[in-house]
């Protein structure tokens, strides 16, 4: 697989979320499985059986590290408690890389719960810049940022959210976890070209890739996660790995969660898309020189 | 229409109070803002709308995600509750509990951490049951609590005899001490067997969404103390007595254990002759269960 300074140059393939209704499956058919993505606050505990499976876990399998509440983009600053949960569970899981996504969603040190948009301002830009930077000193480790479906747009935006992205990835020197059934889903929201999107994303600096299935209502589309993927998600996925290289790929699956052998053979469907890619896409810097203060 | 640009801060602000104020009865977003602006305009002052969806509307899809989210996870750490009062009164009194207590924590955890407290102060949300309400959510939080706190080394039996009567000690951390007006921990076991908890990570599917209250045996008031703990990554419920709670509780208060034993023998009713040989008692068990430790010595450097 692909390797490049932002997902500390692994060899990561194909993974699935680590989820309870499979735990029964996986512990006793010890199925293979590249690696698995948990969701870093169900673990950040200080104990019980939460935390005894994910040993039991990182005893067999690799575990990539995923939040959903650091929201880069809040105005306010990180809790120190959360940041300091977040780095004593990133040196027991031993992560290589970690994610959370471009959004902000609390207030205040009060929390919606939510992935909220930014509005893609240059406010914003230097703002998330400067704390994705400040989260990757603190943990490190590579941070890598991740779009999100959005169903709103800001008056107040100043560019797209591809050049936003973009942006603030410069900025904060950081990797790109780039969820394509995202960039599918609010491009019928907003009515862009996703395709112009996947083609505008830094390729050398894409750490992960993410794919999902999603609901449709009459007006909008919502990120459920919830269906297999669909076809014009696995064509921004292929356009996706034809420019960045083979990229550790990982299927969302969180509610009406089927069976395990299910939810596997629609992430390895990506197998078809990674092994007719051609040479991966490394960027030429390294980590140490670029990034100096993060040890690997 | 135009509006002068707003700072990121603005539009947070603004979009977070629109998003936690309560949905209307039909899952709608309010047409007025907390603050008495119509919420169309409120929305349209930094949400573009598209073809297909007003400002309001686009709005209206974050209101809705939130609240669902947040009253599913409190659902799913108070399912006897919801039980109790039936899921219309358990509905009600979520939103007006979240509305007062929004998350101040990153993680949804700690969402309920306040409610038992919460339905003191407002017992008409659990109508004739109110005090029975109370008990089963404290039971409850005590569950959450005891499932996913630290485990510490614990002392043994032959460690805490070498002990002073002016010595510290320290509870389990996730031992849990709750005082009941109502025997309910059966009734709170019973009822959670009938839903697949599965922690707080993933969700319970309340099938049935009875409105309501369940009908319940007849419980009568009975002063309960109990322990909520975990053996083997499992939570248990145990009752203690008098005397060797309030020990417990004083323990956990960083009592001197001289003190500690006091407080508890006190309320014990027990001939002073045969006191001596009930806190070896309760010592031998708390031990064999693994409940007492050293103390925390961060803590006590704090303290002074």
């Amino acid at each position: 697989m692909s390797s490049n300074r932002f997902n500390a140059f692994s060899n990561h393939g194909i993974g699935i979320g680590l989820r309870i209704p499979h735990y029964e499956h996986i512990f006793s058919r010890k199925p293979v499985v590249d690696w698995f993505e948990i969701i870093s606050e169900n673990f950040m505990i200080d104990g019980g059986r939460p935390l005894h499976t994910l040993d039991r876990i990182l005893e067999q399998y690799r575990v990539v590290q995923h939040g959903v509440s650091m929201y880069f983009g809040s105005v306010t600053e990180p809790d120190p408690e959360h940041l300091k949960r977040l780095k004593t569970l990133v040196r027991r899981t031993g992560t290589p890389w970690l994610s959370d996504h471009l959004c902000w969603g609390s207030v205040d040190g009060t929390y919606t719960h939510d992935l909220l948009p930014l509005p893609y301002t240059w406010e914003a830009v230097a703002r998330t810049a400067e704390r994705v930077r400040k989260v990757q000193d603190h943990l490190e480790i590579p941070v890598a940022v991740e779009n999100v479906s959005s169903y709103a747009a800001f008056t107040a935006s100043e560019m797209t959210e591809w050049e936003f992205l973009n942006e603030v990835v410069e900025r904060a020197n950081c990797g790109i976890l780039l969820d394509v059934n995202n960039i599918y889903v609010s491009s019928v929201n907003h009515e862009f070209d996703p395709m112009e999107y996947v083609n505008a994303v830094p390729a050398e600096r894409v750490a992960q890739i993410h794919i999902a299935g999603h609901s449709r209502y009459e007006k909008y589309i919502l990120d459920t996660h919830d269906h297999p993927v669909i076809d014009p998600v696995w064509s921004l996925y292929a356009r996706a790995i034809e420019r960045c290289g083979p990229t550790p790929t990982l299927l969302e699956w969180d509610d009406h969660i089927p069976s395990f052998d299910e939810v596997h053979a629609e992430a390895k469907k990506a197998e078809r898309y990674l092994n007719r890619s051609g040479a991966p896409c490394l960027d030429s810097e390294t980590w140490e020189t670029s990034h100096s203060g993060h040890g690997i | 229409m135009t509006h002068p640009t707003m700072s990121l801060e603005e539009i947070q602000r603004e979009m977070a109070s629109a998003v936690m104020t309560p949905l209307t009865a039909d899952d709608e977003m309010r047409k007025e803002s907390r603050n008495g602006r119509p919420m169309d305009h409120v929305a349209a002052s930094f949400i573009a709308p598209n073809s297909r969806l007003t400002s309001f509307e686009r709005l209206e899809i974050y209101n809705r995600q939130y609240w669902y989210r947040v009253l599913n996870a409190l659902g799913e750490d108070f399912p006897a509750l919801r039980t109790v009062i039936g899921s219309r009164a358990f509905d009600a009194m979520s939103v007006a509990y979240i509305d007062a207590h929004p998350n101040r924590s990153f993680t949804l955890r700690n969402l309920g951490s306040r409610l038992p407290e919460f339905l003191v102060a407002n017992p008409h949300f659990a109508g004739r049951r109110a005090d029975l309400a109370v008990d089963v959510a404290r039971i409850e939080w005590a569950f959450v609590e005891a499932f996913d706190s630290a485990e510490r080394e614990p002392l043994t039996l032959e460690q805490i005899a070498t002990l002073e009567g002016d010595s510290h000690l320290a509870l389990q951390p996730h031992l849990q001490l709750v005082e009941v007006e109502y025997p309910v921990d059966d009734l709170v076991l019973k009822l959670h067997k009938g839903e697949e908890r599965q922690t707080t990570e993933a969700g319970i599917k309340h099938d049935e969404d009875e409105n309501a209250p369940a009908k319940l045996p007849v419980l009568r008031r009975k002063p309960t103390w109990l322990a909520a703990h975990r053996v083997d990554y499992s939570v248990f419920y145990l009752r203690l007595k008098r005397g060797e709670f309030h020990t417990l509780r004083a323990i956990r208060a960083g009592q001197p254990l001289a003190e500690a034993i006091e407080a508890g023998v006190t309320t014990a009713r027990v001939p002073a002759a045969r006191r001596p040989q009930l806190v070896r008692q309760w010592f031998t068990t708390w031990a064999e269960l693994g409940w007492i430790c050293a103390p925390d010595l961060d803590k006590l450097v704090r303290t002074a």
